[in-house]
């Protein structure tokens, strides 16, 4: 399908002459590529310039002692020059196996494991139990797609501070509960409800995208495969199992991987649940917000480290993810 | 219907219907239990997916900043007064104003530069393509804290801590190779053989682009926009640090205040909610379906 633009004036690799020398390599591959640069020079200078850039100089300030009270800032008129130092390996050191690195980072960090892949699995069970649902012929099935999709609608900062005041002491939730004669959980103080919470409101808000995703992967399985399951005698379950899944394999593998990424990364709906309350309700990403803006004094450097452990475990993943994809002849795709 | 079933559904079929939350898709005729469970179902989703907004709405009529707990006492005492109050006495038109101009900043800036990128990376293979494409993969991924700690300082150096430009650069880092992502999808459905025409024609590719892609990609263009649009405007953690003045505050971090400060102003709080959620949300609902396609159906096919 991709196929370069000037593959009518291209020569096939065997017709070439004998290897040209580097300098003429260059040249021949500025002028028949110079225009392909061209297109991609915005992307690439924004990149470099907001990206690659600060990149590098939070990677260097996790070689160093930086905080709120040492680096480079200005008071009224008075400018105070950066007095941290370079200190090495020492933030790594300190995070991954200091004094309390368990209650600082392992502690977390299995928390964030634990938190993606029980998002990410309700996420997408819930998701496609409704689109299978929303897919069989059914009245207001419209409607009802209107209505599930709100929480994807509505933007997150929103519908989170609604979830906090029914999630607060003495609010509905509390009194629904005790309609029933249930015990009313500390849903916001004790650590196990408060990552409860954390999930239920993650799935709640997660739910949809997957929903939507499924819904059009399921409408492009092509019907007559299920008329020939059926024809084979093949069960319902069987027709799941052995036309569905497989239907949905490449659907899947895409909005679980954006799924693990996203709620790794789930920033919005933990920091705006609890704040800087719940230190034990905090992923890693959170906690190394909290790290660098949320305490005084500001420990940048530990919060860029943080930063760069999490990078380091999102690519790692990723390229593992793709690796497997492509084992089992599969693409992603974005 | 045109399909008839030859075989009947086992008798037990209809049990398990009514157990499973997933049914397989049927086509023939369904028991009745059947679809009453699949409607019981959809209905309780739909009650739980509507339920905490409705609430929200419902706490925005209640006069007192204690009403989320008493709600028996605003059926009594409804009123639209936290909307006017809202409207007229808080920063509410300045943080819409620093919210659009973040938004739509952040969106035109991502599309302008990510679509020559899109198209580039569409149709031609370059030496480093293979790499290109994987760093704008991984800079998708970037975890907030990668970025605000660099960013703040160097922000802080160039004096653009508190200003709307600072954002919507922040923003961009984001925006844009997210942008080049889906364009790209986009641009890959376009036939190639109109980039043919146009280069037999003797435009020059970036004639090509201009003249022929770029008016059939719109669609496109305004998926990529909206995606923007929506990540920008509901960004908290950047515009939480960033931003430190209070009328210029987002949205995001408007509403934060509204309990962060001395007293918990609850029912304004809700107010202002709703007043946000409602043209965002309708906004989202005239662009859904693009958008789906276009976050999923991207393809990196070759």
């Amino acid at each position: 399908m991709t196929v370069a633009i000037d593959r009518a004036t291209g020569r096939r690799s065997g017709d070439r002459a004998p290897r040209p020398g580097r300098m003429q390599r260059l040249k021949h591959s500025y002028q028949k590529y110079w225009y392909a640069y061209a297109m991609i020079a915005p992307v690439v200078v924004v990149l470099g310039g907001l990206v690659l850039y600060p990149l590098v100089r939070g990677f260097y300030l996790t070689f160093t002692d930086a905080n709120s009270l040492n680096s480079a800032r200005t008071i009224g008129v008075n400018h105070i020059d950066a007095t941290y130092k370079f200190i090495g390996l020492d933030n790594y050191k300190d995070i991954l196996w200091g004094p309390t690195s368990y209650d600082r980072f392992w502690s977390h960090f299995i928390w964030t494991i634990a938190w993606t892949v029980i998002c990410v699995a309700l996420h997408y069970c819930v998701g496609l139990g409704l689109a299978l649902l929303l897919n069989q012929k059914l009245r207001g099935r419209t409607f009802y797609r209107l209505i599930l999709v709100l929480p994807w609608a509505v933007p997150t900062f929103v519908t989170v501070f609604g979830w906090r005041f029914m999630l607060a002491d003495g609010g509905i939730i509390d009194s629904m509960l005790h309609a029933v004669h249930l015990p009313s959980p500390a849903w916001l103080e004790d650590t196990f409800w408060q990552r409860f919470a954390a999930i239920m409101v993650n799935t709640w808000c997660g739910v949809p995208f997957m929903m939507v995703s499924l819904l059009g992967g399921l409408q492009s399985i092509d019907a007559t495969l299920y008329e020939a399951a059926e024809m084979d005698g093949a069960n319902k379950w069987q027709q799941f199992r052995f036309v569905t899944l497989p239907g949905l394999r490449s659907v899947s593998s895409t909005v679980v991987l954006l799924g693990i990424i996203w709620t790794f990364n789930q920033f919005a709906v933990i920091f705006l649940l609890f704040g800087s309350t719940a230190p034990d309700a905090q992923i890693l990403v959170t906690w190394a917000y909290y790290l660098g803006f949320g305490q005084q004094p500001r420990d940048f450097a530990q919060s860029a480290a943080y930063g760069m452990l999490l990078l380091a475990i999102l690519i790692v993943f990723t390229s593992f993810y793709r690796r497997w994809l492509n084992r089992n002849d599969q693409q992603l795709a974005i | 219907m045109s399909t008839t079933t030859l075989q009947t559904p086992p008798a037990d079929q209809a049990t398990r219907t009514d157990a499973s939350p997933r049914p397989a898709r049927g086509r023939g005729r369904r028991s009745l239990a059947g679809s009453l469970a699949s409607h019981g179902i959809l209905i309780v989703a739909s009650l739980v997916a509507l339920f905490p907004i409705a609430w929200l709405v419902f706490l925005s009529l209640g006069p007192g900043e204690d009403d989320y707990l008493h709600p028996g006492r605003i059926w009594h005492t409804m009123t639209f007064g936290n909307y006017s109050f809202v409207l007229q006495h808080t920063n509410f038109f300045e943080w819409m104003k620093s919210s659009l101009i973040v938004s739509l900043g952040t969106t035109v800036i991502g599309v302008m530069v990510a679509a020559t990128t899109g198209y580039a990376v569409s149709r031609m293979r370059f030496p480093g393509y293979k790499k290109f494409m994987w760093v704008l993969l991984v800079t998708q991924m970037f975890p907030i804290a990668v970025l605000i700690v660099p960013m703040y300082q160097i922000l802080s150096d160039l004096q653009l801590i508190d200003s709307y430009f600072g954002l919507i650069l922040v923003y961009c880092s984001t925006a844009v190779p997210y942008s080049a992502w889906l364009l790209k999808g986009y641009f890959d459905t376009i036939p190639f053989e109109i980039d043919e025409a146009g280069r037999v024609d003797g435009l020059s590719p970036f004639g090509t682009f201009f003249r022929l892609i770029l008016p059939l990609a719109k669609p496109g263009l305004a998926v990529a926009a909206f995606y923007n649009f929506i990540t920008a405007f509901g960004e908290v953690a950047f515009a939480s640090t960033f931003m430190l003045d209070d009328s210029k505050y987002t949205f995001a971090v408007g509403l934060q205040s509204f309990v962060s400060e001395h007293d918990a102003q609850r029912n304004l709080m809700a107010a202002t909610a709703v007043l946000v959620a409602i043209p965002v949300s309708a906004f989202f609902y005239l662009v859904q379906k693009n958008l789906v396609t276009g976050l999923t159906a991207g393809g990196t096919k070759g």
